[in-house]
């Protein structure tokens, strides 16, 4: 057992923090209000902005969009611990890297597609030059996402597909759609579903926005009038989709922010340490070390958990169950961090961030209201646990 | 980075399981328990022949010389299985302290006596405050002809009771600074004036009230420096509540496997419980309390283990541990039900274990206040 990274891993750590300081602007850690592990605050989902075009750009140059991908599908041919150190430092400072097609996408065609599809798309992804969004919930479908009535009927070389999409994250700024669609309606649900790409440009698509609660655009409804997408678009095998999602819900489920927590939870004791408008220092009040305390300790935790998930990795180990336990415990904590820091900030932290007398950019504020999304997205905790105690602990699933 | 475990460490996990499950069921469990002695001498001989009592101590004073990672696997097998005994009092609290900070002399006569199961220690410091602090220790030790002369009362020693020698935290004296001036003193439990009454607790550990009355030991039984003694305590506290939360991730980790174990057999509505989401969620907020004090313990031992400060990570994981260990147990209550609610059922022996657990070297609340320290908040 050791808990120390390698030397090797060390220089490369340096490298990411000199890459940050060098290509990424002095302010952006300040300026952005993202809270970490919310689905619904990430500026780069709302909006492109050419900074982070700029910024992804230099990115994808040094293959670090797709840090662990072998060097001929453009990635930089590193270990997962190294991807995972990279993506500790760019969320400690809250700078994209890479999204769903680098992160979700590419690893499962990695794993599932044919050689003619990886060698169309992976390059390009490592690029950075494709953005996908996730297609997977419909009005009716959400954790039973078995249950999806998206249809695509096959029609010679193509499938065309009809229905409607929602929530999905960042589609009004995406080019392709990563999508579930049922292509067997006689079967059981789980057998008739394939995964497919589709490009929004395709006639008959219509992305509607939705505003979530931070008053963000994040997410859309998507309506597919007869859209036409070529049979190559499929990913693997037709009617396997169901088992290549499960696979792509672990790859979400590895995403997580986990230094914009430690980040985020260093402003806050800032905050704390701070003598306020009456001289009082509250990080001197021992209910408040007491809960700030307790923070500390569970984002030693969840950083533990997700070392642990690039660990299994590089050892060829499958983190099936330690995703879901990622994924619920650093939600959760989200939560938590939002509940705390809103403890501590009292009156001030229900100011938003343009707000007169305002702190932290509001973040805290806007944070109490994404952190909801943390626990539904990508899975609810419900999901999560289910995930946990059937795969996991082996309970019956009846 | 590599958060696997060795082939060898794999061996004697696994051995250890093996070897307590045939050796240490739980009717023994439940005698100890009710004794007053606390142990049975064939296990702690058998234990001893397995070399476990000198895990730790290097070869030339008949240990086996591994690390405290090392030991605390073995800990959290004991935890698992809920071993009754003075193993902890006599090799954690006693023997690494006399490894750290004894003269020669001392680890000498004490570490191949403890390796071969040969003498059981424990360490008397808290008093009636009950608190981890310097100035918590009252009890006094003057200095009189070229010896020192005890006086004061000790609570909750653990294993006292049948212990050959106590580790005395006592203050030789009084400055403004209450962590100078105390002296750790080895002392034989016959020595006259010493009293003995084992406290009546809710894990059956046998605690013990100590009264030292005006026990007299000679200068040789100074361990360390006299007035300096402080230090040592420091970082046996900090060994110790590691150690500690070791045993905690192995019973929460046997609780865990019993409440799943259970709600894979128990029908009820015509289908086991163990199908229904309520269950199946207590189940998983169970492992993942497991998984993470795991984490944190393993690194605070590994920490200690490779000779790295380890205030912070100890204090994590006692505070974390702790609170963990005692919400997996009641968790696997729930699933019990009645029938774990009953003696003949074996989850409340867990539940017991969890907050006295919690309890001694200090709570979540204590262990988060040292967080806040070493955080500069």
């Amino acid at each position: 057992m050791d808990f120390k990274f390698s030397e090797r891993e060390e220089a490369f750590r340096k490298e990411v923090e000199d890459f940050i300081d060098k290509e990424l602007p002095a302010d952006w850690v300040e300026k952005n209000i993202y809270w970490p592990a919310g689905y619904g605050t990430l500026a780069q989902f709302e909006e492109l902005s050419p900074q982070v075009e700029q910024f992804t750009g230099r990115l994808a140059e040094k293959g670090w969009l797709t840090i662990s991908w072998p060097k001929e599908y453009g990635g930089a041919g590193l270990s997962y611990i190294e991807q995972a150190i990279f993506h500790e430092r760019m969320s400690y400072y809250r700078a994209p890297a890479g999204e769903i097609a680098t992160r979700i996408g590419g690893p499962t065609i990695m794993l599932f597609g044919n050689e003619e599809m990886k060698k169309e798309w992976l390059p390009r992804i490592a690029r950075g030059e494709v953005r996908f969004w996730l297609a997977y919930s419909e009005p009716n479908a959400g954790s039973d996402l078995s249950s999806i009535q998206t249809r695509a009927m096959e029609d010679g070389d193509d499938l065309v597909i009809d229905g409607q999409k929602i929530w999905g994250t960042a589609a009004h700024v995406s080019h392709y759609a990563w999508m579930i669609v049922r292509t067997d309606a006689t079967a059981p649900p789980h057998k008739g579903i394939s995964l497919v790409i589709v490009d929004n440009a395709s006639p008959g698509v219509t992305i509607r926005p939705l505003m979530n609660i931070c008053g963000f655009h994040s997410f859309n409804e998507v309506f597919f009038d007869n859209v036409r997408i070529p049979k190559k678009n499929v990913v693997g095998e037709m009617n396997k989709g169901w088992y290549y999602l499960m696979v792509a819900l672990d790859f979400e489920r590895l995403v997580i922010p986990i230094g914009g927590f430690r980040r985020t939870f260093e402003e806050i004791v800032q905050y704390a340490r701070e003598p306020k408008h009456d001289g009082q220092v509250l990080s001197q009040q021992p209910l408040i070390r007491n809960k700030l305390a307790d923070i500390a300790i569970q984002i030693e935790i969840a950083y533990m958990l997700f070392w642990q998930t690039a660990w299994m990795l590089d050892k060829g180990l499958v983190p099936n169950i330690e995703a879901s336990l990622l994924k619920l415990f650093t939600t959760e904590l989200s939560q938590k961090l939002a509940n705390t820091g809103m403890q501590v900030m009292g009156h001030y932290g229900q100011l938003e961030g343009t707000s007169k007398w305002s702190s932290l950019q509001g973040r805290v504020c806007l944070g109490y209201l994404d952190c909801i999304s943390a626990l539904v997205g990508a899975g609810t905790s419900e999901i999560q646990r289910n995930i946990i105690a059937m795969r996991g602990l082996g309970l019956p699933p009846k | 980075m590599d958060l696997g475990l060795s082939e060898e460490q794999e061996m004697l996990k696994k051995s250890a399981r093996d070897f307590l499950q045939r050796e240490c069921p739980k009717k023994l469990v439940r005698q100890l328990d009710e004794s007053d002695k606390g142990y049975s001498v064939e296990l702690w001989r058998k234990m001893a022949e397995l070399g476990w009592m000198g895990l730790v101590f290097p070869e030339k004073y008949g240990g086996s010389g591994r690390d405290f990672l090392d030991l605390a696997i073995l800990l959290e097998e004991m935890g698992y299985n809920i071993v009754p005994g003075p193993f902890f009092s006599t090799v954690v609290l006693g023997g690494l302290t006399i490894l750290a900070a004894g003269n020669e002399e001392q680890r000498m006569e004490f570490l191949p006596k403890i390796a071969r199961g040969g003498v059981i220690l424990s360490l008397a410091l808290t008093e009636a405050t009950a608190g981890y602090d310097a100035a918590s220790v009252k009890t006094k030790a003057i200095a009189r002809n070229g010896k020192y002369v005890i006086k004061g009362t000790k609570l909750f020693v653990l294993n006292a009771n049948v212990a050959d020698y106590i580790l005395c935290v006592a203050r030789t004296r009084r400055t403004k600074n209450p962590e100078d001036g105390i002296t750790v003193f080895l002392v034989d439990a016959r020595s006259p004036g010493l009293k003995c009454t084992l406290l009546k607790t809710l894990a059956r550990d046998k605690q013990c009230e100590v009264i030292f009355d005006d026990v007299t030991v000679s200068e040789k039984s100074v361990v360390g420096k006299r007035d300096e003694g402080w230090p040592i305590v420091r970082d046996i506290l900090e060994k110790a509540a590691v150690a500690k939360c070791a045993e905690m991730v192995g019973g929460a980790q046997a609780a865990l496997d019993m409440a799943v174990n259970y709600a894979k057999e128990r029908v009820q509505f015509g289908r086991p419980i163990g199908s229904f989401q309520a269950i199946q969620h207590y189940c998983a907020d169970m492992a993942m309390d497991v998984g993470g004090s795991r984490f944190v313990t393993y690194k605070a031992a590994w920490k200690v283990s490779e000779g790295l400060p380890a205030a912070m990570d100890a204090a994590v994981a006692k505070a974390w541990v702790s609170e963990a260990y005692g919400r997996v147990a009641l968790s696997a209550h729930q699933i019990f039900g009645a029938i774990g609610f009953t003696m003949d059922h074996d989850i409340h022996l867990y539940y017991r274990q969890a907050k006295a657990a919690e309890i001694i070297f200090g709570g979540a609340d204590f262990h988060r206040a040292v967080v806040a320290r070493e955080l500069g908040l």
